[in-house]
């Protein structure tokens, strides 16, 4: 997903000269076309990411576009004040992109996880928060985010993730996308996540469930019209994010669903990781299976309430 | 304060009947707290009617207490919590750069929040990207909220701390406007490669003979009688 980025946040800047990219010194050699096409507009600001954040908050007050780039963990943990004052308090059209998300760098540990970072950004008021499904997905919810009105965070997984969508689809902000329909179960997949769930969808209906699959695209806004059209009609809804049970989209579809019983028929099941650290030293697909994010796993659960 | 008069009545361009002007100075007031010197001097300057300002510390007056996203005309950003300013101002400069405008971007910290390592991120970044349009002026009047800032931070000397980071430093006496404006002469220099640090020796309550150097004033409201006689010695009564 993130060369997917550097060529779409090439492309978007070679036609508009008010986007600025500034990375907290990660992308080694990523930005080079970027340089050739905007010079001047890409500043490399060191491991500094308090910085980077004000940067692109003054950068914002006098009329760019910046757009912060690093590793998801570093700019957002480290940063919330700024993201909370600089970003949202000023609701400015900044657009962060924190790369590596979820467990993508499971093996580089804890420091390197960022499983609650959609929960806590998610409190900021006006802030938009975006996980897009595949590298398609990714590229026109860039281009929506440079022109919403207030920050924007979209997480991003590493390179090399399978691609579901065969062409770009319409991305608006706040609005789920349907990948197929379903009748007794969906899954809400929320980021990176996306590939696995279209196989355990397709596992799903080999057994006779007929399970459809949205990519939510944007934990918030949530898209609570297709919330309400899937849990009026299903009997099971499932969340799926490489994200923790507390506070993503599980968290989120259960709020509404306590704010609205009376429209909502089917049962919640969440899918994400424990509240806890891991400890283990993990490949991204151990680190999933430790959270029980596999397909056996989701077609089991799902199976169990769908009988 | 008297850094706020030295700014607005010697230094800043800036029209107070056109305040969005994209060409117009930019300053940031990062130590938040000290909101009402900001406001005072933005109303005398023209920026605003003394009608606000009398309101302010009322209930849902315009005026917070820090300064609020554009609480006033004049008011370029919210602060109150320390270490946000300087990165913000570092951005309004490269704007400047980028979009090939001239204005300049001015800074006024505290030394208490010199603390913030943001401040030193922001220092370094400046220095490294060369901004020659950039100024800072920190209030060194040695206090912090609950002790001495040499104290609770070994703070001096804080114009070599500046220098090492890149920065052209000047130390100045904060209550002489000649020494602050030859200061911020500096600033004019045509084709300035390097940010300018104007560290500005001050008095906590200077001119009022109780409240001098006395950091209970942080935090206390005269009573009647302490406000007639501070206004007194002030030659404002």
């Amino acid at each position: 997903m993130r060369n997917a980025f550097a060529d779409e946040i090439t492309k978007i800047a070679q036609k508009r000269d008010d986007v600025v990219l500034l990375s907290g010194d990660i992308g080694n050699r990523l930005f080079d076309k970027f340089k050739e096409v905007a010079p001047g507009r890409f500043f490399n600001c060191g491991v500094a990411e308090a910085n980077m954040i004000g940067v692109a908050a003054g950068m914002a007050a006098s009329g760019l576009k910046p757009v912060c780039y690093t590793i998801a963990s570093f700019i957002t943990y480290r940063v919330i004040e700024q993201i909370r004052l600089d970003l949202g308090y000023h609701h400015q059209n900044i657009v962060l992109v924190g790369t590596g998300s979820g467990l993508s760098y499971a093996s580089l540990g804890s420091t390197h996880h960022s499983v609650e970072d959609m929960g806590m950004l998610r409190l900021i008021p006006g802030l938009a928060v975006l996980a897009p499904g595949d590298e398609m997905e990714l590229r026109p919810a860039l281009r929506a985010a440079l022109g919403y009105p207030g920050p924007v965070y979209i997480r991003i997984g590493k390179k090399g993730e399978p691609v579901v969508h065969k062409t770009e689809p319409k991305i608006a902000i706040g609005q789920a996308l349907k990948l197929r329909e379903g009748k007794d179960a969906w899954i809400l997949s929320l980021g990176n996540t996306l590939p696995m769930v279209m196989e355990a969808a397709d596992e799903l209906e080999a057994r006779g469930i007929k399970c459809g699959v949205a990519s939510m695209g944007s934990l918030k806004p949530l898209d609570t019209e297709f919330l309400a059209e899937v849990f009026g009609a299903a009997k099971v809804v499932a969340t799926l994010e490489e994200h923790s049970v507390l506070g993503g989209l599980g968290t989120a579809t259960a709020e509404w669903m306590a704010a609205n019983s009376a429209g909502a028929k089917a049962k919640l099941i969440t899918f994400g990781t424990p509240d806890k650290f891991l400890h283990a030293t993990t490949h991204q697909r151990s680190a999933r299976a430790w959270a029980g994010l596999t397909v056996s796993e989701v077609v089991k659960r799902i199976e169990k309430h769908c009988a | 304060m008297d850094l706020l008069v030295a700014l607005y009545w010697g230094f800043l361009r800036i029209d107070p009947k056109n305040t969005d002007s994209p060409n117009r100075d930019r300053f940031i007031l990062s130590k938040g707290h000290a909101a009402p010197a900001l406001y005072v001097t933005l109303c005398k300057r023209g920026f605003f009617s003394q009608r606000l300002l009398d309101e302010y510390g009322n209930d849902g007056a315009a005026l917070a207490e820090q300064p609020a996203p554009k609480c006033a005309p004049g008011v370029e950003w919210a602060t109150g919590s320390l270490g946000h300013g300087l990165s913000v101002g570092v951005g309004m400069a490269l704007s400047a750069r980028i979009q090939k405008q001239n204005y300049r971007t001015v800074v006024l910290l505290s030394d208490g929040e010199c603390n913030e390592g943001s401040v030193w991120e922001a220092a370094m970044f400046a220095a490294a990207q060369k901004i020659g349009c950039l100024t800072v002026l920190v209030d060194y009047n040695k206090w912090q909220a609950t002790g001495r800032s040499e104290e609770v931070m070994a703070l001096a000397p804080l114009r070599d701390k500046w220098e090492a980071f890149g920065w052209e430093a000047i130390e100045v006496n904060g209550h002489d406007f000649a020494e602050i404006s030859s200061a911020l002469a500096c600033a004019e220099m045509p084709d300035r490669t390097q940010p300018l640090a104007i560290v500005a020796h001050t008095i906590k309550g200077r001119g009022v003979s109780f409240m001098e150097d006395d950091n209970n004033w942080h935090y206390r409201i005269p009573n009647e009688e302490e406000l007639v006689a501070a206004k007194k010695e002030l030659g404002v009564a």
